[in-house]
């Protein structure tokens, strides 16, 4: 019996080793890979509810000083440069649209509006070993109410992190929607 | 049973007022779909949207559900495109056998044959059948006589690569019915040195609850802009302040949005047209041409392939935005393109499109990207207030709070040249004039 169990523990040892390897640099950020997922998912969930509570100068905050919001037209996008995006924001644009939506004459606001976020399937893909980048895909699910519709956008997040003295920034967050090609009933006033 | 329906549409069209119903009848709208839509020259799409034979596109001629389809080299005739690439088809989407839709992807290739996927009819590209199943069960039938090709639209023609089509038989060509509007796709392609453009390959599509005439009315309607997107404009103003301050210098394309604070008196200065056919065009220089290394190299790009001349010709047209009426909505300056296709009387989809100027340096694409991005894009700054605008419109007009729509401003003091209109200030609502009167002509021709 013993016997078998280690060989079961030897048999996994690789498996294990990947795990370490793969948990190293997180740990050399002082985090283990539990503690690196339980953060990264609190930090999800914060920018979400930043965008539920339109707290909007909050949202921006969550980004590096060189980070970009990016929504491109379809999943098979690598890149925004010399390409159509539905979004493609850095932190000044993001500025323009937070000030729009906060103009008095923004006619579009003036109807009862909000959303509701649901961030889940929290999957951290990779640690960059010299940057200690975290790369994150996510799912996520949005309602919007606007007048007196409901709306509905699902797709996925794919965030890069990094790790600065005041907590995670966001260096760019791909949006990708099931329904970026549908037609649009209306359009999308802020960030998804 | 329409005719008695409707009232007298000379008595809702005046010089400068409408009634209501032109916006909310839903029977005067099945009469647009079938004078207006179903008459005239439809945007259907770029020749490079379908490069390579079978390559298909799907869209909507008035309710018509049309396909777009690139034929193989050296077959074909009378359709649009050239020979040797493989000409141009538009054909009804639906099977003559039992009425289901050929091509079921919005667009996509194919394959060696259009094929139904209920009974695998197949047909060539231009439509004609190429085989069906079974063809013995036909013996000693009547069949000989019936009509097994996918009926074809009545003409299709094709401006420097723009694909149009039109399901009435006769008619005028569509140069002659694009007339002096022709200048939009001149201005678009002229700004490449072997005068061709490519699309984009993306359609964004977004749909407008509204009638499609608030989508018209609106382009050429100079006095909106500062009022409608003047939040927009602000933000972007201060933001490229603070830019300018921080790095001394502001990128071109925050100028696509703060531009939106222009007050009237500066629209004031420009002119619009008005022409037979309903197509109506907004004068006046984007202000596109400022002179960084960028321009200058195109600049001598045109040069090298125009002659001086005719490259000062080429960029110095004096056009904002060119409407092709019933149904696009064009920035010849940036490339953009906007074909809208009515749903309902309160329902209309847009279809945004831009194109790449080929043998072009990469810097002035961008900017059209730019203009895709931040103006007609679904995340739109802009077109967030029209929309809402519009939206606002129906739901008055379906109102019984007013029967008129004013479009007083300036009337009396349009000029006319030939069959042109002209306005000598850009905030007449002549445009919505000129529209209407062509729409009159429309509906009550062979009444």
């Amino acid at each position: 019996m013993a016997k078998t169990v280690r060989k079961k523990a030897a048999a996994k040892k690789p498996a294990a080793k990947r795990m370490a390897k793969r948990a190293a640099p997180a740990q050399a950020n002082g985090k283990g890979a539990g503690l690196l997922q339980r953060e990264v998912e609190q930090f999800l969930y914060a920018q979400a509810e930043a965008l539920d509570e339109k707290r909007w100068g909050d949202f921006i905050g969550l980004f590096t000083d060189d980070g970009m919001y990016w929504m491109p037209p379809a999943p098979h996008y690598t890149t925004w440069e010399g390409m159509p995006s539905i979004f493609i924001e850095d932190r000044d644009l993001m500025t323009v649209r937070m000030k729009r939506v906060q103009h008095p004459h923004a006619w579009s606001q003036a109807p009862d509006w909000g959303t509701n976020h649901v961030v889940s399937n929290v999957i951290i893909e990779k640690v960059e070993p010299k940057t200690g980048e975290v790369h994150v895909r996510s799912r996520f699910h949005m309602m919007e109410l606007r007048r007196d519709e409901l709306r509905h956008f699902a797709g996925t997040y794919r965030h890069r992190l990094r790790l600065t003295k005041d907590g995670f920034r966001i260096k760019l967050q791909r949006v990708d929607m099931v329904n970026s090609q549908a037609p649009y009933e209306y359009v999308l006033q802020v960030w998804v | 049973m329409l005719h008695e329906r409707i009232p007298n549409l000379e008595k809702l069209v005046e010089p400068d007022r409408v009634h209501r119903f032109c916006y909310t009848d839903p029977d005067i709208f099945e009469l647009e779909i079938k004078n207006i839509f179903e008459k005239c020259w439809i945007y259907a799409g770029h020749e490079s949207q379908v490069k390579k034979p079978g390559d298909f596109w799907a869209f909507q001629i008035g309710r018509q559900p049309m396909v777009m389809v690139r034929g193989r080299p050296g077959e074909g005739k009378g359709a649009a495109g050239s020979m040797r690439n493989g000409a141009i088809h538009v054909l009804y989407n639906r099977c003559p056998h039992r009425g289901v839709q050929v091509c079921g992807a919005r667009h996509g290739n194919a394959g060696d044959a259009l094929t139904c996927s209920y009974h695998s009819w197949r047909f060539k590209y231009d439509g004609t059948i190429e085989s069906l199943p079974l063809p013995r069960g036909y013996e000693n039938t009547t069949f000989k006589d019936y009509d097994c090709n996918m009926k074809r639209a009545s003409r299709v023609e094709s401006y420097r690569g723009f694909v149009f089509a039109s399901l009435a038989t006769d008619g005028p060509s569509l140069v002659e019915w694009l007339g002096p509007a022709k200048v939009a796709f001149d201005d678009i392609c002229d700004r490449s040195p072997v005068g061709e453009v490519e699309v984009v390959m993306n359609c964004y599509r977004v749909i407008q609850r509204s009638n499609w005439k608030f989508f018209m009315e609106n382009q050429l309607d100079a006095v909106h802009p500062s009022v409608t997107h003047e939040s927009t404009g602000r933000a972007a103003s201060e933001v490229e302040f603070q830019i300018q301050r921080r790095t001394g210098d502001k990128p071109l394309h925050y100028h696509m949005l703060s531009a939106f604070t222009i007050p009237f008196d500066k629209w004031d200065t420009l002119e619009t047209y008005g022409y037979p056919y309903g197509h109506t065009v907004l004068g006046g220089y984007m202000g596109l041409r400022p002179q960084d290394p960028d321009t200058l190299e195109h600049e001598r790009i045109l040069a090298k392939a125009y002659g001086e001349k005719k490259k000062e010709e080429y960029l110095t047209r004096n056009i904002h935005h060119v409407l092709v009426y019933p149904c696009l909505s064009i920035q010849s300056p940036l490339q953009q393109l906007r074909a809208i296709r009515p749903i309902a009387p309160d329902r209309t989809l847009s279809e945004i499109w831009h194109f790449r100027l080929k043998d072009v340096p990469e810097p002035i694409y961008r900017r059209s990207l730019w203009y895709y991005n931040l103006v007609n894009s679904p995340a739109t700054m802009v077109n967030a207030d029209d929309l809402e605008n519009w939206q606002k419109g129906q739901w008055g007009l379906a109102s019984q709070g007013g029967d008129w729509v004013s479009f007083h401003r300036d009337y009396g003091r349009d000029k006319t040249d030939g069959d042109t209109l002209r306005s000598t200030n850009g905030c007449s609502e002549m445009p919505m004039r000129a529209q209407f009167k062509a729409w009159l002509k429309y509906m009550t021709a062979g009444a």
